[in-house]
């Protein structure tokens, strides 16, 4: 068995799954930057903790705004559209109302994540 | 809106496969790490979070309520944040979520590899970093 998909990258990236697909492929994204940097932040803790400079080096990188304004777009998109995906799951009647699940989804990803975009700002230029 | 009839079968009537346990293990630790988090968020403003963070800082410890991620910030006292109970909470966040994760990272990847022996290569290597990573992070959690 084997991948054999007479698909492009260009026609790929050009699909219109709209919304849905939107969420899906950022849940994904979402999903491997937290396994990749988590990984990363553990043992960069452990390794500083030995006196290892390139520990503090990784985790001074975790620390910078810019790093943490990604960082936790990874994590509210990826928490806030699970949380969609277990309730229609577990309560498989409201698959009806997805797409207005994904609107409020949406919403409340919104709000929270522009709440701690300034709350990142202004904490970087608190600590200047 | 027409009434359309769902075509989920009830997991009385699926059975118990493996991939359905996965399925179900995925949701199950989702609502876990809800969980966890509340107990961060709530544990952080009975413990003053309120006066002394910010809303990231509140978040970044509920994630992981590891007293590293309260070293920069304007928290007084240190102490009530590093005790026993809050690294049996990080502990079980950190379990819940690395045993998430490492499924959701084979869920993905086996989307993109197709051979068998692919697939089962991509298993012993997540478990791998799975068992090796599982220690280093409950070491830097209980002596941090």
């Amino acid at each position: 068995m084997g991948l054999n998909r007479n698909v492009s990258l260009k026609t790929g990236l050009q699909y219109k799954g709209q919304g849905p697909y939107l969420t899906y492929i950022l849940h994904r994204i979402g999903g491997m930057g937290m396994a990749i940097f988590i990984t990363l932040h553990i043992l960069a803790t452990f390794v500083e903790g030995r006196g290892w400079q390139i520990g503090d080096i990784i985790n001074d990188i975790y620390i910078s705004p810019f790093f943490q304004i990604f960082f936790i777009f990874c994590v509210l998109f990826h928490a806030i559209n699970g949380m969609r995906i277990t309730i229609l799951d577990l309560f498989p009647a409201l698959i009806l109302h997805h797409r207005k699940a994904i609107m409020i989804e949406w919403i409340i990803f919104i709000v929270l994540y522009s709440f701690a975009v300034v709350t990142i700002i202004t904490t970087a230029i608190g600590r200047l | 809106m027409d009434q359309v009839k769902s075509r989920t079968l009830p997991l009385s009537k699926r059975g118990m496969s493996f991939e359905t346990f996965m399925w179900l293990f995925t949701r199950l630790t989702a609502l876990a790490m809800y969980g966890f988090i509340l107990v961060g968020v709530v544990g952080a403003l009975v413990m003053g979070a309120l006066n002394q963070m910010s809303f990231i800082e509140v978040l970044r410890w509920a994630l992981m309520t590891n007293p590293g991620h309260v070293e920069y910030t304007n928290v007084a006292d240190i102490a009530p944040w590093v005790s026993t109970f809050w690294r049996l909470v990080a502990t079980g966040m950190f379990l819940t979520a690395s045993s998430h994760g490492m499924h959701g990272v084979i869920v993905i990847l086996d989307d993109y590899f197709a051979k068998a022996s692919q697939r089962k290569w991509i298993r012993i290597l997540n478990m791998l970093g799975f068992f090796i990573v599982a220690p280093i992070g409950l070491y830097v959690i209980w002596t941090a």
